[in-house]
């Protein structure tokens, strides 16, 4: 590659190879910046959450079960219970509509069906978190007031939002996974006389099921760190719910609700609120990564 | 139950599953904008808010969105498309590049309240900029930066390698095959994920929230802060300050992202790959190899695609 490259015409030559010299170190420098980026974010919030962890304690601070900022006690371990709860109601709900969903789409649909409701998905993708918790928070929060002792903010209101939310990510990365299973098999299972759904589930599930498990985990990664619609629609109490109609505050929550007029100490705790929030949320996306990798059998 | 009925039955199972889905989308998207669409009115869009937002329009919210985007697509959208040319381009260690690419990937996983986190301690306490449009506009580049570097770097693989190769050929500079070729070649893709990173910052509250602040006033110049329209929204909500002023607003932002998502269709129409699957329903324009490299070209009319089909 590198021998043709000097072969430009007489008159720009000069020119054209400084201009690759410039445009070589200008990439370079952007690529680095790009890459730069996630090791800068990671060390600013750890370092900026550093102090109070020596101080209290990685345990003390995990575990401790009590909050409160104004006398200097920081303990996350309801908030990690709420982002947990939250979430698992958000994975019961998106994916128990989401992956049939999928199904559906991937192998069922009629094919111009299939494309306006993928645009739709898609469409579902980009609304801002802040307009569904808004749209919760006239709907859904009175109506599960209604139906509960509760006020309607609740774990099982923050787990029904979350849910609609990593809906578009849970059905088109099936899909994507469904999709991704060779022909071969499908033909294969339909020449041996299978109907096509026993295809679906004896066939193209199993074979599909890393791309579906990665899938999942990453559809889970995205609720952990939903915040906005969060916040609106869970109450944000920070102590441990007892049913599904108690208010939770998540991590996200805790962040969000504080950082305003936090300071020193309590600004700290913050950061490192954010620091167990984005291991959280790191080790979900090494997870899919290695789930999605994994070799297919056959 | 015969193999026969439970077919139809898992059948209507699933498509029930994708009409909710459907359904859902409805529901919000006509819940807000049903009661919001009648507020919108010239005279909403184009005078500033008043106390607190219970009277008069978005136009400062606005326009505090329209800066925040320019700063963070002027910011990210030269770094990024630059660190896919480098990565598709230039680079030739193989592990460099999948080091490169999984910290952008890595990027994009981070939740949004921890870039706000960053932007809180970076730009607005240890660079004293402040709750300011540049603090808000930095940081909402750092969070499209993934979306720009991914998009950029399929756009620049699917150009045929033919065009890379013949501009070479012809005595290009790398450089000069770039500018003239590759880049002209893959800019609906790249302008796509533009657009796409868009509709995402657009929408972003709690990072934007940490790090431009909530002024209800309109920014003067980039050092001012400001108020998003995605954190006017919700201050206007969570606050229950105006219940009719929220649905418009809201409306808004849904106007604003399905205007950017048909933008995004209309760019580029990426043949998903892979997805016909079914021998009769495939379509030589996007399965077979032979014709893949003329699609840029010269597309296969109705005609000469029957006729490709009738030959298989």
């Amino acid at each position: 590659m590198a021998a043709v490259e000097p072969r430009a015409s007489q008159s720009s030559g000069r020119g054209a190879r400084h201009a690759e010299v410039v445009a070589k170190i200008l990439l370079a420098a952007s690529a680095t910046l790009a890459a730069g980026g996630i090791l800068v974010i990671t060390l600013f919030v750890a370092a900026s959450g550093w102090p109070l962890l020596q101080q209290t304690g990685w345990w003390a601070f995990v575990s401790g079960r009590v909050w409160s900022p104004g006398t200097g006690v920081f303990g996350i371990l309801p908030m990690i219970a709420g982002s947990v709860l939250v979430t698992l109601g958000a994975l019961v709900f998106g994916c128990g509509l989401g992956l049939p969903a999928a199904i559906y789409l991937a192998e069922f649909a009629p094919r111009r069906l299939a494309g306006a409701v993928r645009q739709g998905v898609q469409l579902l993708a980009g609304i801002p978190s802040v307009v569904y918790g808004f749209y919760a928070l006239t709907v859904l929060v009175p109506l599960i007031r209604r139906v509960s002792s509760g006020s309607g903010y609740s774990v099982l209101t923050g787990g029904i939002v979350l849910g609609v939310m990593i809906l578009p990510t849970v059905v088109s990365l099936s899909e994507d996974a469904i999709a991704g299973v060779p022909a071969e098999h499908r033909l294969g299972a339909l020449a041996l006389g299978a109907t096509r759904w026993q295809t679906m589930v004896r066939v193209l599930l199993p074979a599909a099921r890393s791309g579906l498990v990665a899938a999942i985990i990453l559809a889970a990664g995205r609720a952990v760190g939903e915040t906005m619609a969060v916040i609106m629609v869970t109450g944000n109490v920070a102590r441990f719910p007892s049913s599904l109609f108690d208010p939770v505050r998540t991590l996200t929550g805790n962040i969000a609700l504080e950082m305003a007029y936090a300071a020193g100490e309590h600004q700290e705790a913050l950061f490192a609120t954010g620091l167990v929030l984005f291991l959280f949320t790191m080790s979900l996306n090494l997870l899919a990564r290695a789930a999605g990798r994994r070799k297919r059998p056959g | 139950m015969n193999a026969a009925t439970h077919e139809r039955l898992a059948r209507l199972l699933v498509g029930a599953a994708a009409a909710i889905t459907i359904a859902l989308l409805v529901t919000v998207v006509m819940g807000v904008a049903a009661p919001g669409a009648a507020h919108i009115t010239p005279s909403f869009l184009f005078t500033s808010p008043r106390s607190m937002g219970r009277e008069g329009g978005i136009a400062a919210p606005l326009a505090a969105t329209v800066l925040l985007l320019g700063v963070a697509l002027a910011v990210a959208a030269p770094v990024g498309i630059g660190t896919a040319i480098w990565l598709t381009e230039y680079l030739r260690q193989r592990w460099l590049v999948a080091f490169i690419t999984f910290a952008t990937e890595s990027l994009a996983g981070v939740p949004s309240i921890v870039f706000g986190l960053f932007g809180f301690a970076v730009f607005v306490l240890r660079f004293r900029m402040g709750w300011s449009v540049w603090s808000g506009g930095l940081t909402l580049a750092l969070m499209i930066l993934p979306t720009i570097v991914r998009t950029a770097q399929e756009a620049l693989r699917a150009v045929p390698p033919g065009y890379r190769e013949g501009a070479l050929a012809l005595g290009a500079t790398r450089w000069q095959a770039l500018t003239r070729m590759l880049l002209p070649a893959a800019w609906p893709g790249i302008a796509t994920g533009m657009i796409l990173s868009v509709g995402r910052a657009v929408g972003e509250t709690a990072a934007v929230l940490l790090t431009a602040g909530s002024a209800l006033g309109m920014p003067r110049h980039l050092g001012d802060p400001a108020r998003s329209l995605a954190v006017h929204l919700y201050i206007l909500a969570a606050e229950g300050i105006s219940l009719e002023k929220a649905y418009a607003t809201g409306t808004v932002l849904i106007i604003l992202i399905v205007l950017v998502n048909a933008l995004a269709n209309r760019l580029a129409r990426p043949p998903r790959a892979g997805k016909e699957r079914w021998p009769w329903s495939r379509r030589p324009s996007s399965n077979s190899k032979k014709s893949k490299s003329v699609t840029m070209t010269c597309r296969p009319s109705p005609a000469s695609r029957s006729a490709f089909r009738a030959r298989r």
